[in-house]
């Protein structure tokens, strides 16, 4: 009964157009198959797999970036693992009461609560650490087991998928909601943008130039939550949030400015994706798994790359200019 | 960008009124009150762990009194949200340590406050350059901020604090780390933005530095010990009982 999920009829006409841009994206991909021949390219389901990886490599190392340098890495960890519980949630309330809701609709909003009761718990407490996020993570994980193993009959068939990820059971429904969860991320980090990284680089100072901390760190848990959730349908629970830490710390042994690491790791997670996805297909491989290990390849490659930059360039530094009072910093024109 | 003057001139810059704060149960400062007008500049000094650093969190709203109130402008400290008035710089800075950002990339925060979530205009940029080139660090405008020296990243910070362009500038230690030529440099730069009208609040445990530039010192020890001009400061035994000692010398560092 899994297979058949019928969306509420509120969030129908929200999906509308979706569908239609899934249909277009589609006909394009069928376009280059039949221009290349490419076998992976033939099949609807890898065209919505395709889809939903590429807004992955874009949307994980986006969120990542500003994750992994406030020491953060593990959330997503821990968030992926009460979407679990989440779909697991999901699963249950279609079984017992036949509601027909997606499985990963449940899982975003079970994730964005966790989510939020970790920063609320981390504001009270004045401290992020290890133990309340191997809490969250361990309980988020044990209600999906258990939720899953009282209703067993069905149920269990299905849960691969979410656990491990997979490229063929990404349905209309799913990719539909990953594009939505894709569209509020990239909108909001658009906005946000400089006050997410001002206060992700300096935390008093951003507190100082009154920007409400507590309310762009509830901000960034939400969206780390939409993101988990969107890449478990091909990442799966246990290996989601490698994609929002390996191709971020490449990045960050290569690119020297923050706009830069911004762009290096979409693009490393981008390689890891595209080529994890063919590989994975062809090999008849999880995807998840292969996508990983492609990472950490990019990422040690970047290692290396970055210890060659510092070779080559030097440690020649340059003049440091005098304080100079005249030059008047206070003075402006307009 | 013009600053706000959505108050009278009398309204005092910082106030505060019989503050007392602590982490724990027994309070780091109390029976604090004291204002600084628009435009003063107000040395503050103290022994280490005489709750200067905890004053200065108080004055800009980053604790919340136990009792007694703060005020930023008028406003209760904790909720001043306009955060291009007040410029800051940290005695060990509080930024991350590792992040892949430029020097430029930094002192371009000092505007953020003016561009909300827009985007920084030329003008804006040429703020950025000339805070760059005012602390003489336009030659690693595009250096990553791990390579940097302690001093060097401490002129960032400088850098990023007076591209804010703010009326309140308050600076905690912000000269440690910062070679002995620039210090002087540094010091000769607070004078000319108190001379252009801005509030300079400086926390320093190099009393001559304080006694030499600030017009007015507060000194602390939990409790204040002195409020005043600093020439009466110099003349009185305040600093001898802040520090619970004769043999303090002005000057001697």
């Amino acid at each position: 009964m899994t297979d058949v999920i019928v969306q509420p009829a509120v969030i129908e006409p929200l999906l509308g157009p979706l569908y239609w841009l899934l249909g277009v994206w589609s006909q394009l991909m069928t376009g280059v198959a039949r221009a290349t021949g490419l076998e992976v390219l033939q099949y609807g389901f890898m065209h919505r797999a395709i889809l939903v990886g590429l807004c992955i490599g874009v949307m994980a190392p986006l969120i990542g970036t500003f994750l992994v340098h406030r020491q953060l890495a593990l959330i997503g960890d821990a968030l992926a693992h009460t979407g679990f519980a989440g779909v697991a949630i999901g699963l249950f309330l279609n079984a017992v009461f036949e509601f027909g809701i997606s499985p990963y609709l449940t899982a975003v909003i079970v994730a964005m609560v966790a989510a939020l009761l970790i920063e609320v718990i981390s504001e009270t407490t004045d401290a992020y650490n290890d133990v309340s996020m191997a809490i969250v993570l361990s309980t988020g994980f044990a209600l999906g087991t258990t939720l899953i193993s009282i209703n067993a009959g069905g149920l269990a068939v299905g849960v691969n998928q979410f656990l491990f990820g997979n490229l063929s059971t990404v349905s209309t429904d799913s990719a539909a909601i990953l594009l939505v969860l894709f569209t509020i991320i990239i909108g909001v980090v658009g906005v946000t943008r400089n006050q997410l990284l001002y206060v992700t680089f300096d935390e008093t100072a951003a507190a100082v130039s009154g920007l409400s901390v507590n309310w762009y760190n509830r901000i960034m848990v939400m969206l780390t939550a939409m993101v988990v959730v969107g890449a478990m349908q091909i990442m799966g629970v246990i290996l989601v949030a490698a994609m929002l830490v390996v191709p971020v710390a490449g990045a960050s042994q290569v690119a020297r400015s923050f706009n830069e690491s911004l762009l290096v790791s979409v693009v490393l997670a981008e390689i890891a994706v595209v080529l994890g996805i063919a590989v994975s297909y062809y090999g008849e491989a999880t995807a998840g798994g292969v996508i990983v290990l492609l990472a950490v390849g990019v990422y040690v490659l970047a290692v290396l790359a970055g210890k060659l930059q510092t070779a080559l360039t030097g440690t020649e530094t340059p003049e440091m200019g005098a304080i100079s009072p005249n030059s008047d910093p206070t003075t402006t024109d307009d | 960008m013009t600053p706000h003057h959505d108050n009278t001139a009398d309204t005092p810059a910082i106030e505060l009124a019989d503050v007392a704060f602590g982490y724990t149960a027994t309070p780091v400062v109390e029976d604090i009150s004291l204002a600084v007008s628009p435009g003063e500049y107000i040395g503050v000094v103290g022994p280490n762990g005489s709750g200067k650093s905890t004053l200065m969190k108080l004055m800009l709203g980053l604790l919340r009194p136990d009792r007694g109130r703060a005020r930023l402008f008028g406003v209760p400290a904790h909720q001043f949200d306009t955060g291009s008035r007040i410029g800051y710089v940290a005695q060990h800075a509080s930024a991350s340590k590792e992040m892949p950002i430029t020097v430029r990339e930094v002192v371009k925060m000092g505007r953020f406050p003016h561009v909300g979530f827009g985007q920084l205009s030329a003008d804006d940029w040429a703020v950025v350059d000339e805070a760059l080139d005012t602390v003489g660090m336009s030659a690693f405008a595009d250096r990553r901020v791990t390579e940097l020296s302690g001093g060097q990243r401490q002129r960032a910070f400088i850098a990023r604090a007076l591209a804010g362009e703010a009326e309140l500038l308050v600076f905690d230690e912000p000269t440690v780390g910062v070679d002995i030529e620039s210090v002087a440099a540094f010091y000769d730069l607070l004078d000319v933005l108190h001379d252009d009208g801005i509030t300079v609040v400086l926390i320093e445990h190099d009393l001559g530095a304080v006694t030499e530039h600030a017009e007015r010192v507060i000194c602390l020890n939990r409790e204040l010990h002195f409020d005043g001009p600093t020439a009466e400061f110099v003349d009185s035994d305040a600093l001898a009982r802040a520090f619970g000692t004769t043999t303090a010398v002005l000057g001697d560092d």
